[in-house]
């Protein structure tokens, strides 16, 4: 009977919270998104995740320098990727390597 | 448990966290689908497993057999963000909706002022990503690789966007309306997702709503809880979530999200040649014709020379479908389904068939749709460089035996 009492009290808490405020928690990045090991993975991985998952990364068709080229100079010019000379450099190269044709 | 074998290390490891802040790692999707196998099930806030395409910002698919019916059950309805972060909590005491620009009125309504000084109605609509089925394009090419179920169709309650927007007094002059949520990048470099429409398309259309119910319930939060906007017939890019803030413009609205993001070739087919550029584009718009055969899913065992019952579903940019056809000889013959109840032009429809599979061997069954105005499917898939509008003949495998 305690027990439902208890349960009833947190039913009547719940529906009274929820007449006003909605609230979710949000998972963190799933690991299947990380990006694969190798030269200038850390650059990679840290600039990327800064704005987005790397599942983004991970799922695209592979593609030749030429591509990833043109997708870190897309992050950097239409989003404002914080991103040095050296480092779009280093991010788009390990992109080609390891997520290459 | 049937896990893929590249996905068994990372199995071990998933049982052991089964549980991570708010989502449940249920498996893999299983599906025959070479698109969708493999990713992770996941289960988020308010939802059902859906197959995970990107964590931050969220997006995450609808299994293809919950369209084996009209109506997607808003736990299973699909999910894409384009800025992080998202809102994770909204409360009704603060919340306003904002009607402002260039109008004579600007208004700050609450929910219940929202719902209590302007009319209630009811639009069935499917909502569906304007890349939807990325990831079939052949060249392929960059964005998200979705599968077929980045779509949904439910039943939406809210009041007409030209009744706020009479309130509001809209001035001379104006030519668009803008729309924005409360999904705000972190960084100020980034383009907030801000959607435009012309004023005409929806002074026009009473269909046009801010909608605070899906299928008799509150939006959940991934859907755009409190509010959307439902725009019927056009694809989701428009149907801004989270809403607060509808501005009335006098000049075209061109930020990235408007241009050059969710563009089409302005060709009579919104397509180009396979791995070309288009000379010239224009916002994406209306939504081409589709069908789907969900039930029974793709591969399953049927029994040579015993009928089965197809089921599926069907829907256009807002004509309503008129006619939908099986065909198991590789299209040479199309015989008529039976279509199911008519929850109006921007729904999907359900049609049924009833089908004899050949005695042994595979079985290909292919669908199509027409819509009121004769528009159909292409046996052949149209190609553009972001990947929309995809709307070829789909086909389903069976083994008979």
């Amino acid at each position: 009977m305690a027990t439902l009492v208890r349960t009833i009290i947190c039913a009547v808490v719940l529906l009274a919270g929820a007449a006003s405020a909605e609230e979710i928690t949000l998972p963190s990045d799933h690991p299947d998104g990380t990006l694969k090991p190798g030269p200038g993975s850390e650059v990679a991985q840290r600039s990327c995740a800064l704005c987005h998952s790397t599942d983004y990364i991970v799922m695209q068709p592979p593609g030749d320098q030429k591509q990833w080229d043109g997708v870190v100079t897309k992050m950097i010019k239409v989003f404002g990727a914080p991103l040095s000379d050296a480092d779009a450099k280093a991010v788009a190269e390990y992109l080609a390597r390891q997520y290459g044709r | 448990m049937g896990f893929l074998s590249r996905r068994q290390a990372l199995g071990a490891l998933g049982g052991a966290a089964a549980v991570v802040a708010g989502r449940t790692l249920t498996g893999w999707a299983q599906a025959s689908d070479p698109i969708v196998a493999g990713r992770p099930l996941v289960r988020y806030p308010q939802k059902t497993d859906l197959i995970l395409l990107t964590s931050r910002p969220p997006q995450l698919e609808t299994p293809m057999k919950w369209f084996d019916r009209a109506i997607t059950p808003n736990e299973a309805f699909f999910v894409r963000y384009h800025v992080f972060p998202i809102p994770t909590r909204v409360d009704l005491t603060t919340w306003r909706l904002r009607v402002g620009g260039h109008v004579d009125r600007p208004l700050e309504l609450s929910m219940d002022e929202l719902k209590a000084k302007f009319a209630a109605v009811s639009v069935t609509a499917v909502n569906q990503c304007s890349g939807n089925s990325r990831g079939r394009f052949a060249p392929r090419v960059l964005g998200g690789q979705w599968g077929d179920g980045a779509m949904g169709n439910a039943e939406w309650v809210g009041c007409r966007l030209r009744d706020l927007l009479t309130a509001a007094g809209v001035r001379q002059g104006a030519v668009e309306v803008t729309f924005d949520g409360l999904d705000k990048p972190a960084f100020g470099s980034v383009p907030d997702f801000v959607k435009s429409l012309s004023l005409g398309r929806v002074l026009d259309d009473g269909n046009v709503i801010v909608a605070y119910q899906m299928n008799g319930a509150p939006l959940p939060m991934l859907n755009g809880f409190p509010a959307r906007l439902i725009v019927p017939g056009w694809y989701a890019t428009y149907w801004v979530k989270n809403l607060s803030d509808i501005i009335v413009v006098d000049r075209p609205f061109e930020q990235f999200w408007m241009k050059p993001a969710y563009r089409i070739p302005d060709t009579p087919c919104g397509c180009v040649e396979p791995g070309t550029a288009p000379k010239a584009t224009v916002p994406i718009n209306r939504m081409t014709v589709r069908s789907f055969l969900t039930s029974p899913e793709p591969g399953t065992r049927l029994a040579g020379g015993r009928q089965a019952m197809l089921k599926g579903i069907a829907f256009d940019g807002g004509y309503g479908i008129r006619e939908v056809e099986i065909s198991d000889d590789g299209g040479t013959t199309w015989r008529r389904a039976a279509l199911g109840r008519d929850l109006g032009p921007y729904s999907f429809r359900e049609w049924s068939a009833a089908w004899t599979p050949p005695r042994s061997g595979a079985a290909k069954v292919m669908v199509r749709a027409f819509n009121r105005i004769g528009e159909s499917q292409g046996t052949e898939p149209l190609w553009n460089p972001a990947g929309y509008l995809r709307n070829v003949i789909e086909s389903v495998e069976y083994q008979v035996s």
